[in-house]
């Protein structure tokens, strides 16, 4: 963290930012850089290398807070954006406390992906634009990215935090539409960790083939069913479904401005006594795991449902203070271009008892979500939405035709409550979640889950 | 000559001093504020500078593109080197070559002085009276989740070894609110905003009366039947639409055969009614600019007109790959990504109906106010859609109870081709990009609800 900002520096600018008062000042410096690059029609395109500085400083006074950012590190640049932030206050001095160092272990990197040359990426791409076309010779088009990011962040507090983390992400994407007569139909999948290059050793071309797969196999789909429905939600991205219709929800600052559905509702069971829910920002080398947040707070294991029952909201420094309790390590930031806010981590619905193939042999008629394009919650109302991107008709206790088309729609408590089936199966996705104009990285997870009833609005006439 | 178009000239300097054939820079500062009000208090106040570069390098026929916020002579060189390096990595692209410089005309108006002019208790005034129009409008308004008022105000310069030069400058602002009504046991959400060239184009009783009216107008919403009926779309939802096929209309979209309107050229793919113009150059316009993310002048295009498909966006590359002219649509978002084929202004013309000649020709339907999940509902090479949707039902021609939790599905192309009618009234909406359209009435769509 020193090699961002010098202690002294740091203290000299959480020094001027409290110079018109205020009860807490923080200073955030980051260095970020990346290298993206794409394989479009069989070529290498699109190489881009990034490499950005920058700090944010924001005062505390009361409910206010005020933030300046600039770009670069330079130390008179940042005690401006500290004067900058101190400008609108008038109250008295206040002395920050002198820094204390405190060492943080960074999620472990074996390989550096800034270390790989350039072209070993560009012939990673071009092996699974391989695969992927090689899949059928109905796929017209294969697009596929290969991304990774290296943000180096340190934060000084006026309590006395000084403490850093170095968090290095790789991921890589592929998308492939397929072709026959009139109709065409896309497929994508996605790879991605908090790890370096040796996320890619074992076989990132299957991402290929898995993406020119579903792209295949919904050249047979038959137009989505409409009306309601028992829904199976697959594994791993189906955990979307959990991260839209209650992770935004708990995140306190929606509670705090009485804009979540589930105010009020701490301590209530909102769901089957079956159902047990976290979010986990401490798991190794997931996607949406950190050594610390934002705010210099070590990432938790934090149980928000409990037996069915809501014990816990996510909280940031802010809304932590605002309710009296800790905060949960969750203000996260997409860049020091922006303030921490309450955001997941990896969020997910712990394995239950069920079957997949059990809890679909109990379903006359349905229909069975495998994964999701993405989705959006208006926290405030509950009402959410989810586009499927593959999906199946369930026909007398039977996966049968895939369905084309289909989106999701609902209220968060009313299916939250209707889960009534959670599979023994587990694992995680990534990705990138929206919210307040930021972008961060988040995981996903769940085996498979059954809703009773959910509206499936489909394209069927 | 200013400091930023030297910064621009030192990178292109030095990207073919190592070792590109031909190279281009983007230069751009930009300061902006953004006031967050809460229950009658300041909840955030920002201010902000970004300064950084983004240099495109050709090596022959590759291309390659670094970016970096360090404008020393030495961060310069680096960033300058890296996009060289880049270069050498890509594969080779026949129709991959530097933009020719063109005669450049200033756009007036892109700036307004009351930007620098209402110093921050101003600004954050006027977002306080956003939230304070809202809470005092009716008693079943119980709160404002948030309202933002922010403004920015830029400087951009481009360069390029082929002769690019050109620099302007320009401010937009905006604010919005968020409103939260309850009835009925259930809590309703409404937007309301405002998009202007500075604080003075603002009317923060209008945003804040918009976003209550919006949130009130859906207390005690149940879903309406599953059924296919007429369905007139709002600006801010005719504004997605258009956002949508805006995309579908980018040549490079088009050209890797990922868009619904692919091999479609001069044929009929809307009704009449619907007239689609891409302008970045109309001086409201919130993307307009004198030249576009490579230095091409901006112009208006024809997109769709009496029903047929005119033409598609093209930037330099795009173009060549057709043996055709650049539209000027080459898009940035900034110094941080290489310019690529997008919309500026979006403008869907508007006819003669006011809203309640459309409610009155649909007769039985659904008003649609707002729409969620565009980015996960809808299949951009197909253009098939299936979106979460509320707004009021329409009965008798007019405005009913108030309905939600239901899709909208369908075809982009054909529902293009059912637009029976456009509202008289344009309004720029910050969604879909940047657009200007009225309501849209749609002969028939299929919702699925109860």
């Amino acid at each position: 963290m020193s090699e961002l900002i010098d202690q002294a520096v740091a203290e000299r600018a959480l020094a001027r930012a409290l110079a018109n008062g205020g009860r807490f000042a923080e200073v955030f410096a980051e260095r970020r850089r990346g290298q993206t690059l794409a394989i479009d029609e069989s070529r290498i395109e699109s190489v881009q290398s990034g490499a950005e500085e920058g700090a944010g400083v924001r005062v505390v006074d009361g409910n206010t807070t005020y933030f300046a950012h600039v770009d670069g590190l330079d130390p008179a640049e940042i005690e401006r954006a500290a004067d900058e932030a101190a400008a609108a206050l008038r109250a008295e001095r206040r002395e920050p406390r002198p820094l204390q160092a405190r060492q943080v272990t960074p999620l472990p990197i074996e390989h550096r992906p800034e270390d790989i040359p350039a072209q070993r990426k560009a012939e990673m791409l071009r092996e699974l634009d391989q695969r992927g076309r090689a899949e059928g010779a109905e796929i017209a088009q294969f697009t596929a990215s290969y991304a990774e990011a290296r943000r180096q962040v340190a934060v000084a507090n006026s309590e006395g935090l000084f403490t850093g983390d170095d968090r290095t992400r790789v991921r890589i994407g592929a998308q492939a539409v397929a072709r026959r007569d009139g109709t065409v139909e896309t497929g994508a999948e996605t790879l991605g960790a908090h790890r370096g290059f040796e996320l890619l050793e074992d076989d990132p071309g299957q991402i290929a083939e898995q993406a020119a797969a579903k792209a295949l196999t919904l050249l047979d789909a038959v137009p989505a069913p409409s009306g309601s429905m028992p829904v199976v939600v697959g594994g791993g991205f189906g955990g979307v479904l959990f991260h839209e219709m209650t992770g935004h929800g708990l995140e306190a600052d929606h509670i705090q401005k009485n804009a979540s559905v589930y105010v009020g509702n701490l301590g209530e069971q909102v769901a089957e006594p079956l159902l047990n829910a976290y979010d986990d920002g401490r798991l190794p080398g997931e996607w949406g795991s950190d050594a610390i947040d934002d705010e210099g707070q070590p990432t938790q294991m934090t149980q928000v449902i409990e037996d069915g029952r809501l014990i816990s909201y996510l909280y940031d420094r802010l809304t932590a203070e605002r309710d009296g309790v800790a905060s949960t390590g969750n203000g996260r930031r997409e860049s020091f271009r922006d303030l921490p806010i309450p955001r997941m981590t990896n969020t997910y619905i712990a394995p239950g008892d069920a079957t997949p193939e059990g809890m679909i042999a109990e379903v006359d008629r349905g229909f069975y979500a495998v994964s999701f394009g993405g989705g959006q919650v208006d926290p405030a109302t509950g009402d959410f939405v989810f586009g499927v991107s593959e999906g199946y008709l369930i026909e007398n206790g039977k996966v049968t035709s895939p369905c084309r088309g289909a989106t999701l729609i609902g209220n968060c408590l009313d299916a939250l409550a209707a889960i009534d089936a959670v599979g023994d199966d587990f694992f995680m996705k990534t990705g990138i979640c929206g919210k307040g104009g930021q972008k961060v990285p988040v995981g996903t997870g769940q085996g498979h889950v059954r809703v009773r009833a959910m509206t499936v609005g489909g394209t069927e006439r | 000559m200013s400091d930023l178009s030297s910064v621009a000239r030192r990178a292109v300097e030095a990207t073919t001093g190592a070792g590109a054939t031909d190279a281009e820079a983007y230069v751009s500062r930009e300061s902006g504020r953004e006031v967050r009000v809460h229950g009658g208090e300041v909840e955030s106040l920002t201010a902000a500078t970004q300064t950084g570069v983004g240099v495109r390098a050709w090596a022959g026929h590759r291309v390659g593109y670094a970016y970096g916020t360090d404008l020393s002579d030495a961060g310069v060189a680096a960033i300058a080197g890296r996009a060289a390096e880049a270069a050498a990595v890509a594969d080779e692209d026949e129709f991959a070559a530097p933009p020719a410089p063109a005669e450049i005309e200033a756009v007036p108006g892109l700036g307004d002085p009351s930007v620098a002019e209402w110093d921050t208790g101003r600004v954050a005034e006027l977002a306080l009276s956003v939230e304070r129009t809202a809470l005092e409008s009716d008693p079943r308004l119980v709160g404002v989740e948030v309202a933002i008022y922010a403004d920015a105000a830029e400087r951009v310069a481009i360069a390029s070894s082929a002769g690019v030069a050109g620099e302007y400058e320009s401010s937009t602002c905006y604010a919005y609110l968020q409103a939260l009504a309850e009835g009925d046991g259930a809590r309703e959400t409404g937007l309301g905003f405002g998009l202007a060239r500075g604080p003075r184009g603002l009317d923060p009783e209008a945003i804040g009366a918009e976003g209550a009216q919006r949130a009130l107008a859906m207390i005690g919403a149940g879903k309406p039947a599953s059924r296919s009926c007429p369905v007139v779309l709002d600006e801010t939802v005719a504004a997605s639409f258009a956002g949508l096929i805006g995309g579908g209309l980018s040549a490079k979209a088009v050209q890797r055969g990922r868009s619904p309107f692919a091999g479609r050229l001069g044929e009929e793919v809307a009704s009449s009614a619907f007239v689609l113009h891409d302008d970045g150059r109309d001086p409201q316009g919130p993307a307009s600019a004198p030249f576009d993310g490579e230095g091409v002048p901006r112009r208006r295009t024809a997109l769709i007109e009496d029903g047929r498909l005119r033409s598609y966006l093209y930037d330099t590359y795009t173009a060549n790959r057709e043996g055709t002219t650049s539209t000027g649509s080459a898009a940035r978002q900034g110094y941080r990504s290489l310019p690529s084929v997008s919309t500026s202004n979006l403008m869907v013309a508007p006819g003669t109906h006011s809203l309640q000649q459309l409610l009155a020709e649909a007769e039985e339907g659904v008003y649609v106010t707002d729409v969620a999940g565009l980015h996960s509902g809808v299949n951009p090479v197909t253009g098939v859609f299936s979106v979460g949707a509320s707004g009021r039902a329409i009965r008798d021609g007019q405005l009913a109870e108030p309905v939600r939790e239901f899709t909208i599905a369908g075809e982009l192309v054909a529902m293009l081709g059912a637009v029976s009618a456009a509202g008289a009234e344009p309004r720029w909406v910050p969604f879909g990009g940047s657009v200007s359209t009225p309501p849209l009435l749609i002969a028939g769509l299929a919702i699925s609800g109860s």
